[in-house]
């Protein structure tokens, strides 16, 4: 088992993979309210993401365990499965927000305390390590079931590292 | 002692799988008597504050808890035919006349000759033998959920947990989720053993998980201090270097196993199966026992995944009334094939791949009658 197997194995995506791809980035830089990323590489029995999606945009699934396909013409960004998610594993990535240096996150989030609106919070890596500050632009509560959908304004070359927050006290 | 009591159907068990069994039968018109040891009904489903995979059918995205208040909406809409015993706990089988003996805390006692028994017994938590397992501050996952989720007591502030399968991945999860830190996660074999997505939710929060390690011993003088953990070799044998955790919980979430005893005292056909978690009954396609009269459903049956039990829960439900003569066939034809294409679906992904390989170990089409 290499460095590479051993992350995977433990829960954090060290490439591309079925159920874990990039947006392609032609359509992603000017698409306003931006676009789905969903980190779901193993076939595990969950569609939700699919059967709440309002756009079709999560293809339909053949069999349930299926790893999710986006058709990523139809993604408007809408984070209805960010919010539904039950492995927290979608996230919405706005390209176009904010000047050239900037990006918006929509992450799912349920920890406490609830991050406060114009607060400042920590980025985080897939491993936990804090690589940049963000600006809490949004907290929403979509499905009004306790797990937040937080609009993180973050730098955009961070958008592929970052995958959640910390509130700062 | 009181008379012998009578009831078409007993179900043993208020969990996913009881409750479920408890509601189909029911709706198919049995009398049903549910018995249960805890002092709320819904077993392990009321401590899970997580939202549930699997599809609209298994309320995907609904958190545990929530689930079980949907059950039970639902068994109130039946209070005429189930009768429910909470804190009552069935202590045997009599296998000459058939009768469950049953104790109400702990000085009720009483006797219930039912005509079909459904055993949804859940599973009994896994522990592993360290040096100082013995000290305050070592927990069952089942115990820390309980504290946590039931009562609103967080069992300490800084958790190492044993086990990356989905328990003690979710466990952990919660245990952040009410504010206790996590040093870590220690397990044995070379990947996580639960749902890929449950460990990457604590890994983004800087949760360590240790692969290919294992809990050496504890540490401390009269309650936990920590524990030394170390990395395994595929022989599972100690190699490389110790590393000491500083933890005042050790939480052990390395397993669940079948609790089956009523199972064997009514001298059902017993078969160990790994892949299930040990030994359960051999059942046909209705989860119908080698015993003509006792079903079996949930993690009594084999150690899965609670939306499972539900669906095992409903097709034990319809076997009964079917024996009994309640509903009319095609309605349950209809129903069972519904609910087989179901469980076919949760069991069709990675980890169902072995629920499979068990299953088959374990399952006749349908006992001759």
């Amino acid at each position: 088992m290499n460095e590479k197997e051993k992350l995977f194995n433990s829960g954090v995506l060290v490439e591309t993979r079925k159920g874990a791809v990039e947006p392609p980035v032609d359509l992603w830089q000017n698409k306003k309210n931006g676009l789905v990323i969903i980190e779901c590489p193993q076939r595990i029995p969950c569609n939700p993401c699919h059967t709440s999606c309002p756009t079709g945009a999560v293809k339909p699934f053949r069999d349930i365990n299926d790893q999710p396909e986006i058709d990523y013409e139809k993604c408007t960004g809408c984070a209805r499965c960010v919010a539904v998610c039950p492995g927290l594993a979608c996230f919405v990535v706005d390209l176009t927000w904010g000047d050239e240096d900037t990006a918006l996150m929509k992450l799912p989030y349920e920890m406490l305390p609830v991050p406060e609106e114009g607060k400042s919070v920590d980025c985080l890596n897939r491993v936990g390590e804090p690589i940049s500050r963000g600006k809490v632009v949004k907290v929403l509560e979509p499905m009004h079931d306790r797990t937040m959908v937080v609009h993180v304004e973050v730098p955009r070359s961070k958008v592929m590292e970052i995958r959640t927050i910390r509130v700062v006290r | 002692m009181k008379g012998l009591r009578q009831t078409e159907v007993l179900v043993i068990g208020g969990g996913p799988a009881g409750l479920s069994a408890s509601l189909e039968a029911a709706s198919l018109g049995c009398q049903v008597t549910l018995v249960d040891s805890d002092l709320a009904l819904g077993g392990q489903l009321i401590k899970q504050t997580h939202k549930f995979f699997g599809s609209k059918d298994e309320r995907a995205g609904t958190r545990g808890f929530k689930i079980s208040e949907i059950l039970l909406e639902e068994l109130d809409g039946y209070k005429d035919r189930v009768k429910v015993h909470m804190n009552c706990t069935a202590t045997g089988f009599y296998r000459e006349d058939g009768v469950v003996s049953c104790v109400i805390g702990e000085d009720e006692y009483f006797r219930i000759k039912p005509g079909k028994i459904v055993m949804a017994t859940g599973a009994q938590e896994r522990l592993l033998p360290f040096p100082n397992n013995h000290l305050p501050g070592v927990y069952g996952a089942g115990a820390v959920q309980t504290l946590m989720n039931v009562y609103g007591v967080a069992p300490g502030k800084r958790v190492l947990m044993v086990g990356a399968g989905n328990i003690g991945l979710i466990v952990s999860y919660q245990l952040m989720q009410a504010g206790v830190e996590i040093a870590g996660i220690v397990e044995a074999m070379d990947r996580v053993g639960g749902y890929w997505v449950h460990a990457a939710k604590v890994r983004r929060m800087g949760v360590p998980i240790y692969l290919r390690h294992t809990i050496k011993e504890a540490l401390g003088d009269r309650v936990i201090a920590g524990a030394m953990i170390q990395e395994i070799d595929d022989k599972f044998q100690p190699v490389g270097k110790e590393i000491q955790v500083d933890a005042d919980i050790i939480c052990m979430a390395v397993g669940l196993t079948p609790t089956c005893e009523l199972l064997w005292q009514a001298g059902c056909e017993m078969v160990f199966v790994p892949q299930l978690c040990g030994h359960v009954a051999q059942r046909d396609l209705f989860m119908r026992t080698s015993h003509p009269d006792i079903w079996v459903a949930g993690d009594a049956a084999g150690i899965e995944e609670a939306s499972a039990a539900m669906v095992e829960g409903r097709i034990a439900g319809v076997g009964v009334a079917r024996s009994l003569g309640k509903g009319d066939s095609s309605e349950h034809s209809k129903r069972l094939e519904e609910y087989r294409r179901r469980l076919a679906d949760l069991r069709g992904g990675e980890v169902g791949q072995k629920i499979c390989q068990g299953l088959e170990c374990c399952t006749v089409n349908e006992w001759g009658v």
